[in-house]
């Protein structure tokens, strides 16, 4: 059994569709990549998932549990037990995502002592621990500092360390180093690669980079107009995508030996399509060269380990 | 840090220098002093006398930097009404006012900061408007009148309060209260839209993400970066309440400074009207100073 | 719901303003007319009303209604008359202030943080009480004292629109500074310094009214709304309704004075402080 498994999560903001066909599942100690443009209800659908959507937003889900239990219809006050506690997540603006009021050291220790109690002390023992952990020097001192005498790759660092300090099963991490230099996103890819194979986390993470994914990821969800249009070990989808609009994502790529150089990429030509609530059927249709009248009725997931969602046999 | 407490002192100072020669000058706008210390029965002599007697036949700027100079050891030379020194006659005074203003900035830090909070958190309900309201009505609320309807109706209708004068807690309450409504309603929209601010936040959605509990969210890291603005405000709201506190003292007479001030102004006793000018001045600079002060310990930022 | 603040305050504030106006044919009587036999009578909704003094009478036997009618005007007309005293004194510095930035703007800075240390009810109290009530002095001290808010919007906004595009423009196209002063940043940020001097007009009146209620504003026996309260005061424990209605009438004048400002506010977007 899944540690999470999805299916059927809508999510409305008003008289727009954000996500409206989310189904997959994350196993324990997977890391598991959803990609996509942006726009497509990605980091909408992570979001959904913590319970932090902004107010405004409707959730809808046919299905949500963690780790066997039902969370679709957990109050605030139980679904804020899970969090920062068995489920956490980092986010993409490292900047302004710590309280610019408090210390590190503070920020870090109160996500201990509200989950699984014990003294200040002890918790900024662990923080410091976990700290040196993510490659910060001098965790001690960085402890008293405040987020604003951090750089932006330290504090996403930091936001990892706060994220582990109660040893989730689950960590979320939503474009986790869109708002870095690309240097330090290397690192902090490969510090987020390494800690789930040393504590055996189930990651989930949010990118438009195939690139990323195709380093870490264990299994993809592939999402397009607010739903997954394909789910697969990232081997399969890789070396056979099912979905048009995968296939059309892969030959963007220039891939080394693949691609010679020189030869032209690949494009997608159209828009992505302005989604209702009312909105049904495939939403690439109309980029697609393969579309005919079976995609605008509503299109069902197919397949059994590799998944797709769409009508076309290719 | 030192250094921009330093810019703030020089800052001060010059505002006080300022203000000493506006207060000096004030005195001097009805022409001849000697006259109107005279009083309207006294011979061309006597103004002569008083003349010399108050250095008044000296020239201005001599007479100016005089004033200036007992000014700054707090000598505000002698009342011509009360026949004593300005000093006393302030200090005297200064408990009262200073209590109606502490008063009055505790009711409306009591009632504005958690409708502020109760309006962010309900942004865009009834409830949000209903505090909207309320701070509109605050603002167009004439003091003296709310005062006067207020003695009617919580002195003379229901006699809860005493509706004048000094002498215990509860002749400050009616007084403290009007007073407060001068600073409510910018103090409440002022909590309201840091704390809609502080909430839309990004860490607000991290320490949501950390499941904390609402109270942490809401009172720990919300209200705190929304509480900076406020503090600031509030000090000079507490500058312009204790200026204000003349329209206050009068309609429920108590004799604080204002009163004071007021009893000054209506018998022509200059010395007393430019010292509590400067004094006042002086409180607010030094608050505004204080806020500054208190802002750069809440808002790590600012500490260098 | 703001749209109805902007209706419902432009609203009043249009009533009040065209009864102001209208007042030597609106009023029923002469506002200064006394009539010792007729003192204190009560209004409408009391019990032995006259039909002819529709809000009663004051203490010294003059019709209310008429007095309150011609007292809209000294509020509205000292109100519009600080506004402009001012407006004029703060726009000037703050545009100054925020076009030429540097020494110039050090300077305004310290004349607004000067003018806010000083206590505006009392100095306008002392000024009054060393030269006399008189209307003229009052709108004089209020106009020098109440410009600060004025400064600061015209500081702020001036220093947003100078970099914006066209303003850079007609710098290179060679206009003279006066030139686009007035022709580029004055219409830019006139939406915020419309909804400053809304806001600023209500202060005024209010402020007044409190300087004419301490005995220092206008001289009696101008019929202002701030010293009708003052000479009710004696007697509102037998008589309320003599500060009521004044009360009433500067507490909506005001009222709707600000909501109309909120409304603009909202509309034109708030102004960066």
């Amino acid at each position: 059994m899944s540690l999470l498994e999805i299916e059927g999560l809508e999510v409305t903001f008003g008289q727009t569709a954000a996500v409206r066909g989310a189904d997959f599942s994350v196993a324990r100690g997977e890391t598991h990549c959803i990609v996509g443009e942006s726009g497509c209800g990605k980091s909408v659908t992570s979001l959904a998932i913590m319970g932090l959507l902004a107010r405004g937003a409707t959730r809808r889900v046919r299905r949500m549990e963690f780790d066997g239990r039902d969370i679709s219809r957990l109050s605030e006050r139980d679904m804020s037990r899970l969090r920062g506690h068995r489920m956490a997540m980092i986010f993409q603006e490292p900047m302004t995502s710590l309280n610019p009021a408090y210390t590190v050291g503070s920020q870090m220790a109160e996500v201990r002592t509200r989950h699984l109690g014990g003294t200040r002390q002890a918790a900024l023992d662990r923080a410091a621990e976990l700290l040196g952990r993510v490659g910060i020097t001098a965790p001690g001192m960085r402890l008293g500092q405040f987020p604003h005498q951090l750089s932006g790759g330290l504090r996403q660092r930091v936001m990892i360390a706060m994220a582990l300090m109660n040893d989730p099963e689950l960590l979320i991490a939503d474009e986790p180093t869109t708002a870095l230099d690309v240097t330090i996103q290397a690192q902090i890819l490969r510090l987020l690669a390494q800690l789930q194979a040393d504590l055996g986390l189930a990651l989930l993470l949010i990118t438009h980079d195939l690139g990323v994914v195709a380093r870490v990821a264990h299994r993809v969800s592939v999402m397009y107009a607010g739903e997954v249009v394909e789910n697969a070990a990232t081997a399969d989808l890789f070396a056979a995508p099912r979905h048009p609009y995968t296939r059309g994502l892969l030959d963007c790529l220039p891939i080394p030996g693949k691609v010679a150089p020189g030869a032209p990429l690949g494009s997608i030509p159209g828009m992505v399509p302005k989604l209702t609530p009312g909105f049904s059927g495939c939403g690439f249709r109309s980029r697609c060269s393969l579309a005919h009248e079976a995609c605008a009725a509503p299109v069902p997931m197919r397949g059994t380990a590799h998944l797709f969602r769409c009508v076309i046999d290719a | 840090m030192a250094s921009f407490l330093l810019r703030r002192l020089i800052l001060a100072a010059c505002v006080a220098l300022t203000v000493l020669t506006l207060a000096f000058t004030l005195t001097r706008l009805s022409g001849d002093l000697a006259i109107s210390i005279a009083g309207p029965s006294a011979t061309l002599e006597d103004v002569a006398v008083i003349r010399r007697a108050y250095g008044l036949d000296r020239p201005l700027p001599e007479q100016f930097i005089a004033w200036v100079g007992r000014a700054a050891v707090g000598d505000f030379g002698e009342s011509y009404f009360f026949k004593s020194r300005v000093s006393t006659l302030i200090a005297e005074r200064m408990p009262i006012t200073l209590t109606l203003g502490f008063v009055g900035l505790g009711i409306a830090l009591v009632v504005s900061i958690p409708l502020g909070i109760l309006a962010a958190v309900r942004e865009g309900s009834w409830i949000d408007r209903l505090v909207q309201l309320f701070a509109m009505i605050g603002q167009a609320m004439p003091s003296f009148w709310l005062g006067l309807i207020a003695m009617i109706f919580f002195g003379l209708q229901l006699g809860w309060l005493p509706v004048s004068g000094t002498g215990s807690w509860e002749h400050f309450v009616m007084p403290g209260t009007v007073l407060a409504f001068s600073a409510i309603p910018a103090l409440t929209r002022l909590t309201r839209s840091g704390m809609i601010q502080s909430l839309a936040s990004d860490y607000i959605r991290t320490a949501r993400a950390k499941g904390l509990s609402r109270f942490s969210i809401l009172f720990k890291h919300a209200l705190r970066n929304a509480a900076l603005p406020v503090v600031s405000i509030a000090s000079v709201q507490l500058g312009f309440m204790l200026g204000g506190s003349i329209v206050i003292e009068t309609v429920f007479a108590l004799h604080g400074v204002g009163f004071l001030a007021w009893e000054s102004i209506t018998k022509n006793d200059f010395p007393v009207v430019q010292a509590v000018v400067l004094v006042l001045a002086v409180i607010y600079v030094v608050l505004t100073l204080l806020a500054d002060l208190f802002n750069a310990v809440l808002d790590p930022r600012l500490r260098r | 719901m703001r749209r109805a603040g902007i209706w419902l305050g432009g609203g009043l504030l249009l009533l009040v303003t065209l009864a102001a106006i209208l007042a030597p044919w609106i009023a029923p009587h002469d506002p200064y007319a006394q009539d010792l036999t007729r003192r204190l009578a009560v209004p409408f909704w009391m019990e032995g009303s006259r039909p002819e003094h529709l809000l009663g009478t004051d203490q010294l036997g003059r019709d209310y209604l008429s007095r309150l009618i011609y007292g809209a005007r000294v509020s509205l007309i000292i109100g519009a008359m600080v506004v402009v005293v001012s407006g004029a004194i703060g726009i000037t510095l703050g545009v100054l202030g925020g076009f030429f930035g540097g020494r110039v703007d050090d300077v305004v800075l310290f004349l607004i943080t000067c003018r806010l240390s000083i206590p505006v009810v009392l100095v306008a109290l002392a000024v009054v009480g060393l030269l006399g009530s008189s209307t003229t002095l009052v709108v004089t001290v209020l106009g020098l004292l109440l410009w600060d808010r004025f400064a600061v919007v015209a500081r702020a906004t001036t220093m947003q629109v100078r970099n914006l595009d066209y303003v850079a423009a007609a710098w290179a196209a060679g206009s003279s500074t006066p030139r686009i002063l007035v022709s580029e940043v004055l219409p830019n940020i006139m939406t915020h310094l419309a909804v400053v001097g809304t806001l600023e007009m209500a202060l005024a009146i209010l402020l007044e009214a409190a300087l004419s209620f301490l005995g220092l504003g206008v001289p009696p026996p101008l019929p202002s709304w701030g010293l009708m309260i003052a000479e009710g005061r004696d007697f509102m424990f037998f008589s309320a309704w003599v500060i009521w209605i004044p009360g009433v009438a500067l507490f909506t004048l005001v009222l709707a004075i600000n909501l109309l400002g909120d409304g603009l506010r909202d509309l034109f977007g708030a102004a960066p402080s």
